[in-house]
């Protein structure tokens, strides 16, 4: 616990420093890959602790960035408060397909998941009034843009993103740290391991899991709600199957089945 | 009603493509119980091959079968180099490390040859032949007549030869077919170079009606999914009238319900996927999977 403690402090004053140190591009880079650290935590909650996999992980964040950008562009929300939003909306989807997602094993999760992610661009193409289709939403220049023309606490534009992105970053995981840790960890944990096991244990094994999926959409969905205020712009084509699949490489190489320990993989 | 007849027709040419990715796939499910997500890069690569092949001044079929063959061995090699070694290990291990094959092929044909779409020449021109006033064209039928070949082939393997036997064999029941003395390990990885040589046919007989890149097959892919989920993931049988009905049923939504059109036709696919997979899992054909609750 100790030695947890120290490395997520270490970690925490990394991140404070390094903006001193990067150039302004940099600096927005690394942003974005909060917004991608915090759709991975959410991955590695499903597949790594529950069991799931999802191979369309990019699908949550693309609902969770559509919302923001909706929002944003048409609705005139700031784009702050459409963060939770963003999660709240993603983690329904979530836990709605996680329903349906109970009846599939394994391997047919995956696939079902896949073919999400390929289908996904195509959907958000045909629905173009809704989406701004091919064309995408530009959020460039939107009077809801909170960072935009800079000088929020003496910060350029990209320093704003990336604390923005990085504070809210380290608040997921402080959750996600807490929630593997209580009841609800422990649960999906005990369901990955012996589905049996664990239902004689009294461990409720589909609310727990479709429990997961929720939690996990709520956190892509904000990881995308981050990547579009971050990249000002989405369009179909910024979520291809490609990008569900990186992020689940992201969660295989950086931390999967636990938030901490890389060297106990267990998928 | 012309047009209906040369709507099926096209449909059964790229139900035919769908139909040996999916006995691909089907095949190493069978024998394995894992997906692999890279047989539509595999397919893709094999494809690259021949065009490089014919680049260099080779006919289509002297390149195309010599394609067959390096993919074979590209198949077996990647079991025993790649998927051996974790093969006993965690199903969602295995899926994973098919997608970082899919990821790998990718990139290494985007490093190799570009991402820029190639023109490839088949060996059927599009130009039409008509029958009772219905022009079909010879590119469609020369796809239905490969695939036909190629499916009659592998099930002639499969049931009347003694290394088919083995290779059922070993798919069945692994502990005993290597006590009455099959190898299962070398059946194994037979089964990954049968898969990867169909799968090269599917991408061969693709290329020149989508364009040769390398995320070609990637929508092909999830219509041989979907072909194999709706036939049924353990029965070829299933996988390749799957792949035809899947071929026909999408020019047919595609063509007469404008709502659908082309633009979700993938679309379909995945509600064909989902629909199977919670409705009945086990397909038109596959023999349902009972297990110890």
């Amino acid at each position: 616990m100790r030695v947890k403690l120290i490395a997520f402090v270490i970690g925490v004053l990394v991140l404070i420093v390094l903006p001193f140190v990067l150039t302004d591009f940099r600096t927005v880079q690394l942003a974005t890959v909060g917004a991608y650290f915090i759709a991975i935590l959410g991955l590695d909650v499903l597949t790594g602790h529950s069991g799931q996999i999802s191979l369309g992980h990019g699908a949550f964040m693309a609902v969770g960035a559509y919302t923001t950008a909706i929002l944003m562009a048409n609705h005139g929300v700031r784009d702050l408060w459409t963060i939770p939003i963003a999660a709240v909306v993603a983690g329904v989807i979530g836990l709605l397909a996680g329903v349906p997602a109970l009846r599939l094993s394994g391997l047919y999760l995956a696939l079902a998941t896949f073919g999400i992610a390929v289908v996904l661009p195509t959907i958000l193409k045909k629905f173009d009034h809704f989406t701004g289709g091919s064309t995408g939403i530009t959020l460039f220049g939107k009077p809801t843009q909170t960072g935009h023309g800079a000088g929020i606490w003496g910060m350029t534009n990209n320093q704003w993103l990336y604390a923005l992105t990085w504070t809210i970053g380290t608040v997921v995981f402080l959750i996600a740290w807490w929630l593997l840790d209580s009841r609800f960890g422990r649960s999906l944990r005990a369901i990955r391991d012996s589905e049996l096991a664990a239902t004689a244990s009294g461990v409720n094994r589909a609310k727990y899991k479709v429990l997961a999926f929720g939690v996990s959409a709520a956190f892509a969905g904000v990881g995308g709600a981050l990547f579009a205020i971050n990249v000002a712009y989405v369009a179909p084509d910024t979520f291809p199957i490609q990008l569900s699949l990186y992020l689940l490489v992201g969660a295989v190489v950086g931390f999967f089945g636990s938030i901490w320990e890389p060297c106990s993989v267990r998928c | 009603m012309t047009n209906f007849i040369q709507q099926i027709v096209s449909g059964l040419a790229s139900g035919g493509i769908y139909a040996l990715l999916a006995l691909a796939i089907v095949l190493i499910h069978r024998s394995t119980g894992v997906i692999n997500f890279a047989q539509g890069e595999m397919a893709t690569l094999s494809a690259f091959v021949c065009w490089t092949l014919m680049d260099h001044g080779w006919a289509f079929w002297p390149a195309f079968g010599a394609t067959l063959l390096l993919s074979f061995f590209g198949g077996v090699t990647l079991q025993a180099v790649v998927i051996r070694p974790i093969q006993n290990g965690p199903l969602i291990g295995i899926v994973i490390l098919t997608i970082g094959l899919l990821i790998a092929i990718n990139g290494l044909d985007t490093w190799i040859w570009g991402g820029a779409a190639k023109q490839f020449h088949g060996p059927f021109s599009t130009a039409p032949i008509r029958v009772g006033g219905v022009a079909f064209s010879k590119q469609d039928l020369g796809v239905i007549a490969v695939a036909l070949v190629a499916v009659v082939l592998i099930g002639a393997l499969f049931t009347r030869t003694r290394l088919g036997l083995g290779l059922r064999a070993a798919a069945v029941n692994p502990v005993e077919a290597r006590l009455v003395g099959i190898r299962v390990a070398a059946m194994l990885a037979l089964g990954w170079g049968l898969a990867a040589t169909l799968g090269a046919v599917a991408g061969v007989m693709a290329a020149p009606s989508l364009f040769l890149e390398p995320n070609m097959m990637q929508t092909v892919l999830l219509y041989s999914f979907a072909a194999a989920v709706l036939g049924g993931m353990d029965s070829p049988i299933g996988a390749v009238v799957g792949g035809l009905l899947l071929g026909v049923l999408l020019n047919l939504v595609g063509t007469y319900v404008h709502w659908i059109g082309g633009e979700l036709r993938l679309a379909t696919a995945l509600a064909v996927i989902l629909g199977v997979l919670l409705v009945r899992p086990s397909g038109l054909f596959g023999r349902t999977a009972l297990r110890r609750a």
